[in-house]
């Protein structure tokens, strides 16, 4: 069984929520994407999502866009998102980690050089916003071979034949997008999630994530009603934004807690 | 010669196109593939588009024998077919009559367009006044500094212009913002993309509705000039007018293509916008297609004279056609483009857009090697007085 795999099966019995926070690696510095990282698991996450940077992120809201634009400004690249994923494998074992990011710099690496390295770095998903399943369905193979979970996205357009479709290519986890647009808007549509997630869960028996819109303790605990997990990216983001590298560590673990907390109680 | 009906269903041509979007855009674009597929199918579609293709843009557009260019460079006959005689002066009106009448009926009120110099912005804007739609056009900051007149000549057609900050400030950016918009307001938003990139069936539709330009010199040539041409000549920056200009002549035996992209300041200088040429495969808007980029698969700024061709990328039936070995690509500097542009304007009173200087200045390389009954058909795409500016600054002289 996967670590994510696991993971869901330990709060299925638990009777939990899982909390997945996202953040851009490089972001606001390489040297802090490990520390940020391990005060997001301190703070209660479950599952880590990190953003790849990417010269040209269309599905992405101005908050991540900027974050992926200062680590570039950096040098932060894919072989240096890895090295990432390894340091902080040195301190965590046990906390999932998902990359997302598109599909150019995977493509760059060569497909299979990057899968046999990110399986070695301890990466357990990869989310590749531009590859729907029609068009990978040898790379979603191949990153399963290698004990990788390819998390493919749903929307609120995506037909039942398409729900079905990346319910059998995927795994690891569903990403429900809950909004139409950009990533960080602010239109979350609570009857929509409400409406659609038992939908997706007649058609498949991956456990199912909500992001896309959700800004707080209140917003989570709603959505965490239907959902088995709850993603939360560029409120964190902008939370790193505001509070500037000095003090992001404890900014986003301030945050955080809170909407753990918000989870965990009694609905 | 075999049949050529690419792309397949899923817009592949070989291992290029396709739809590499997030899932938020997949139902939007097979909703578009199936509104595009029934109008391709309906004679009523098509005679609409004829009336206004007829009526609006001004076609058929001539072709025109080059006689005192082609006498000074002594070799081939060079035959210009002159898109830029076309209603705002360039070939993106054949493509933007056509999605805006698909516009129509699929009863979308609002357009959106990304545009670079902005001839495409300006052509969809027309469109957009021209059918009563409201008009949104996405341009990099940049650029706005760049191409002051057009972004006035966008917001005299009615149309809003929204310049872009993020990323290198530029069309490529321009385009994902333009994307970004299309998520958040599918239900009443159709997207006018303007070359033949993109996710399918864009750049099927795209080529589609520009190869009206090669139907008309399938038939033209052989009645001013005795036959086909030996070789077609397009600039290629995303490549619409190069795939409306080839696409007709794919299966005609004996006629070269030939893409001409922007060298820039020379190709070894890395300061190019040549995907093709000296490029690599990867995936960027929407389609797999040979990309300019480093080392970490990070799409690069481009550089070319003319901001029409400034794109890291082009369209996947190029990539293709340049694997297939059907069409051939080179690339032409900035200085040799502003050669041809002041000879054309010398020798035939025709002043031409940088982007089809680029064109016309491979026709003049290889003309003189070629025998004096060889013919050239070039395409001219565009016409050059957006470009006064540009060239006044190279020859150092302040308008």
């Amino acid at each position: 069984m996967s670590r994510i795999a696991q993971r869901f099966e330990t709060l299925r019995t638990q009777g939990r929520k899982a909390l997945i926070p996202y953040i851009t690696a490089g972001d606001p510095a390489p040297t802090l994407t490990v520390p940020l990282l391990q005060a997001l698991v301190e703070a209660g996450a479950d599952i880590l999502e990190l953003g790849v940077p990417f010269s040209d992120p269309m599905a992405d809201g101005p908050v991540v866009q900027r974050s992926g634009e200062r680590a570039l400004k950096l040098g932060v690249g894919l072989k240096d998102v890895l090295s990432m994923v390894r340091a902080f494998r040195r301190v965590d074992a046990d906390t999932p980690l998902v990359l997302m990011g598109y599909a150019n710099p995977i493509e760059a690496m060569g497909t299979d050089s990057f899968l046999d390295q990110a399986a070695e770095a301890g990466v357990d998903g990869l989310i590749v916003v531009d590859y729907p399943p029609e068009e990978c369905a040898a790379y979603a193979d191949s990153a399963k071979r290698h004990g990788i979970d390819p998390i493919f996205l749903l929307a609120p357009t995506s037909t039942d034949k398409r729900i079905a479709e990346v319910g059998r290519v995927g795994s690891g986890y569903l990403y429900y997008v809950s909004l139409k647009g950009v990533t960080g808007a602010s239109h979350l549509d609570l009857s929509d999630v409400a409406k659609r997630v038992p939908v997706i869960r007649a058609a498949t028996r991956l456990p199912i994530g909500v992001g896309f819109g959700i800004r707080d303790a209140e917003s989570a605990r709603q959505v965490a009603r239907c959902a088995d997990a709850v993603v939360i990216g560029s409120r964190i983001i902008q939370e790193i934004e505001s509070a500037g590298a000095e003090h992001a560590v404890a900014r986003v673990k301030t945050l955080l807690a809170p909407i753990r907390a918000a989870l965990d109680a009694p609905q | 010669m075999q049949m050529y009906d690419l792309p397949d269903a899923r817009g592949h041509f070989g291992p290029y196109g396709g739809v590499f979007v997030a899932e938020t855009l997949s139902q939007a674009l097979e909703e578009l593939s199936a509104a595009y597929d029934a109008c391709r199918r309906d004679p009523a579609f098509a005679a609409e588009l004829d009336y206004e293709l007829k009526h609006y843009v001004g076609r058929p557009s001539p072709i025109y024998h080059a006689k005192r260019l082609s006498e000074h460079f002594g070799g081939a006959q060079i035959y210009l077919k002159r898109e830029d005689l076309n209603h705002t002066g360039a070939h993106k009106i054949n493509n933007t009559v056509g999605q805006a009448l698909l516009a129509r009926r699929m009863g979308k009120p609002r357009v959106i367009a990304e545009t670079g110099a902005g001839m495409h912005g300006v052509a969809a804007a027309t469109v957009a006044a021209r059918y009563g739609m409201e008009c949104v056009v996405y341009m990099g900051a940049e650029d706005t500094k760049r191409q002051v007149q057009n972004v006035y000549r966008m917001k005299l057609l009615g149309a809003r212009v929204i310049p872009v900050e993020s990323g290198s400030r530029t069309l490529k950016d321009a385009l994902n913002e333009a994307m970004r918009d299309w998520v958040t307001n599918v239900e009443n938003t159709f997207y006018i993309i303007g070359t033949v990139a993109g996710p399918h069936p864009y750049p099927m539709m795209v080529r589609d509705f520009q190869s009206v330009i090669g139907r008309e010199c399938l038939e033209q040539m052989p009645a001013l000039a005795g036959r086909q041409p030996d070789a077609v000549i397009a600039c290629v920056g995303g490549g619409s007018n190069a795939m409306g200009i080839f696409y007709p002549y794919i299966g005609v035996e004996g006629v070269r293509l030939i893409g001409v992209e922007a060298a820039g300041e020379g190709l070894a200088t890395g300061k190019h916008a040549a995907s093709l040429c000296a490029g690599r495969p990867g995936v960027l808007h929407g389609n797999r297609t040979y990309l300019l980029q480093d080392g970490n698969g990070q799409i690069i700024e481009t550089h070319s004279v003319s901001a029409g061709l400034d794109y890291p990328g082009v369209g996947p039936e190029h990539a293709w056609l340049k694997d297939s070995g059907r069409a051939e690509y080179v690339a032409v500097t900035d200085a040799a483009a502003l050669q041809a542009f002041h000879d054309l304007c010398r020798m035939e009173g025709i002043i031409p857009a940088l982007e089809s200087s680029h064109a016309l200045a491979h026709a003049m390389q290889i003309a003189p090697g070629m025998p004096r009954d060889a013919r050239l058909l070039v395409n001219l795409s565009g016409r050059g007085d957006k470009d006064m500016h540009t060239v006044a600054e190279r020859s150092g002289i302040q308008l």
